[in-house]
């Protein structure tokens, strides 16, 4: 790796000085991506700014009133351990047991899948789903958007200099309400997306409350599929009405060819696994 | 001007100092600074396993992490795996089911097994493929690597009875 200098601030308000008097720092979660970035030379910098040392970025607290906060650097092994969050958000739990194997989870933080804004980034579907909102503090102060906002391009986000993620908010799971995130793998794990679907549905009485949809690796990032969620609002729970958000998912995807899969198989994968999600959704909302 | 970074840490049951770059990762100053060459370097991108060691209690690829990162944490290697000449039984049940063939893969194997037959008493099956998933092995074809954990972990329970 080319030289650079470290620093581990204690405050977010410290890390923002030192991100902001360095235009070319970078941030470091879990370092599961970055490290090998900056080892093959696809990023440089100067400075890394270590933020696993800021109370407020491992901050892992679950209200059933307030909701979820999730620290920007929490690693994915400390979701899937916490008993209130599994309860509340199997989908979360389960797809942070996904990224990668049991080293990278002692690591990798879902705060860093979505700073890094890689299309194929798998809790960032799952997070839109559960209208997820990003806090980032800055030089100028602190702002909030939802996380469907926050990726504009393949590895690029809306972040300014100076500015880091320092938590995501996940409202507390409404009654008769589910999650879950699918993707597809050539094998079991350890493997990058070749597509994947993240959904949430609410029910009432047999029928769709409402429900989102965002799909993962079918284009330049995450996709909120509004027009599929919408779909579903207010039909009734069966196989036609899931069937045809499946189809809308698949209509949205805008997805490349490469050595993954075709833009084809792709969107093929984008119908089956948003109506199978959906499936798993509403099989778990049926049970809370 | 580009100074170094000094580093406290706890390895293998003993404080340990040193001065790093802050480039160098965990596996660099483990083998060059620090003579560990137990750890190994297989990929150096995360994807291998060879390099696992412990870090504060869990299992992570040391060729992603910073030396500098290390301050202040406890850190285990395979070369603290044995209490002296006495093997740890997942070592000893690696050599009775010939579990390895060239070696690279065996110490980041056996430290992950060990984190997990410490966390977990009796996995199953999948649960040990899943969590032996970060560690690759281009010999063995795993099934003796599962088989060696398996008996590990029996011994490690008949031991505690
Ligand atoms: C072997 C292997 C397997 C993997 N498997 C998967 C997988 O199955 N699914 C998947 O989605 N990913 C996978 N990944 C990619 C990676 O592990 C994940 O994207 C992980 O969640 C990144 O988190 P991190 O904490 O390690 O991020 P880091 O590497 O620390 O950071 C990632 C990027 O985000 C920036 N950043 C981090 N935190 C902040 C912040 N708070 N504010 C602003 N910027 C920030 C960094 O500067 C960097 O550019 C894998 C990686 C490896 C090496
Ligand atoms: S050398 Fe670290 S994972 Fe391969
Ligand atoms: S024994 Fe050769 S890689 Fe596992």
């Amino acid at each position: 790796m080319k030289w650079f200098d470290y620093a581990a601030p204690r405050s977010v308000a410290e890390a923002v000085r030192l991100l902001a008097a360095h235009p070319a720092a970078r941030t470091l979660a879990g370092g599961t991506d970055l490290l090998v970035q900056l080892r093959s030379g696809r990023k440089e910098t100067d400075l890394v700014v270590d933020i696993k040392r800021i109370p407020e970025l491992n901050e892992l607290r679950y209200d059933p009133a307030a909701g979820l906060t999730l620290g920007a650097a929490v690693p994915c092994y400390r979701i899937y351990q916490h008993a209130g969050l599994r309860l509340a958000y199997p989908a979360l739990a389960e797809t942070a047991s996904l990224i990668g194997g049991t080293q990278i989870q002692g690591r990798a933080s879902v705060g860093g899948n979505l700073c890094n804004a890689s299309p194929s980034a798998d809790t960032v579907p799952l997070l839109i789903a559960l209208s997820a909102t990003c806090h980032i503090a800055g030089p100028q102060g602190t702002r909030a958007i939802p996380v469907e906002d926050f990726c504009v391009a393949p590895g690029r986000n809306i972040l300014t200099p100076g500015e880091l993620l320092v938590s995501l908010h996940v409202p507390p799971p409404a009654p008769h309400s589910g999650a879950r995130y699918l993707r597809f793998i050539p094998r079991n794990e350890m493997d990058i997306a070749v597509a994947g679907a993240g959904v949430s549905v609410t029910l009432d009485h047999g029928h769709f409350r409402s429900a989102r949809i965002a799909l993962a690796a079918v284009a330049p990032t995450p996709l909120l599929v509004r027009e599929a969620g919408d779909a579903l609002a207010g039909r009734p729970v069966s196989a036609e009405s899931m069937g045809a958000a499946a189809e809308l998912a698949k209509a949205a995807a805008r997805p490349i060819t490469d050595m993954r899969g075709t833009a084809e198989y792709r969107r093929h994968l984008c119908a089956v696994l948003t109506r199978r999600a959906l499936e798993a959704a509403v099989a778990q909302a049926k049970g809370n | 001007m580009h100074g170094k970074y000094h580093v406290r840490t706890t390895i293998n049951g003993e404080a340990v100092e040193f001065l790093c770059e802050p480039r160098q990762s965990l596996l660099e100053c483990l083998r060059d600074i620090l003579g560990l060459t137990g750890s190994k370097e297989g990929c150096n991108d995360g994807n291998c396993g060879a390099c696992t060691v412990i870090l504060d209690g869990r299992i992570v690829n040391s060729c992603l992490v910073l030396g500098a990162e290390a301050d202040g944490a406890d850190i285990t290697t395979i070369e603290g795996v044995a209490r002296g000449s006495r093997l740890h039984p997942v070592q000893r049940a690696f050599l009775e089911q010939a579990a390895l063939q060239c070696g690279v893969c065996t110490p980041g194997l056996i430290v992950a097994a060990k984190a997990l037959l410490e966390a977990e008493a009796q996995p199953s099956e999948e649960r040990i493929r899943f969590w032996l998933a970060n560690n690759l092995c281009r010999c063995t074809g795993y099934d003796k690597i599962v088989r060696a954990v398996q008996q590990a972990a029996h011994e490690m329970q008949e031991v505690n009875r």
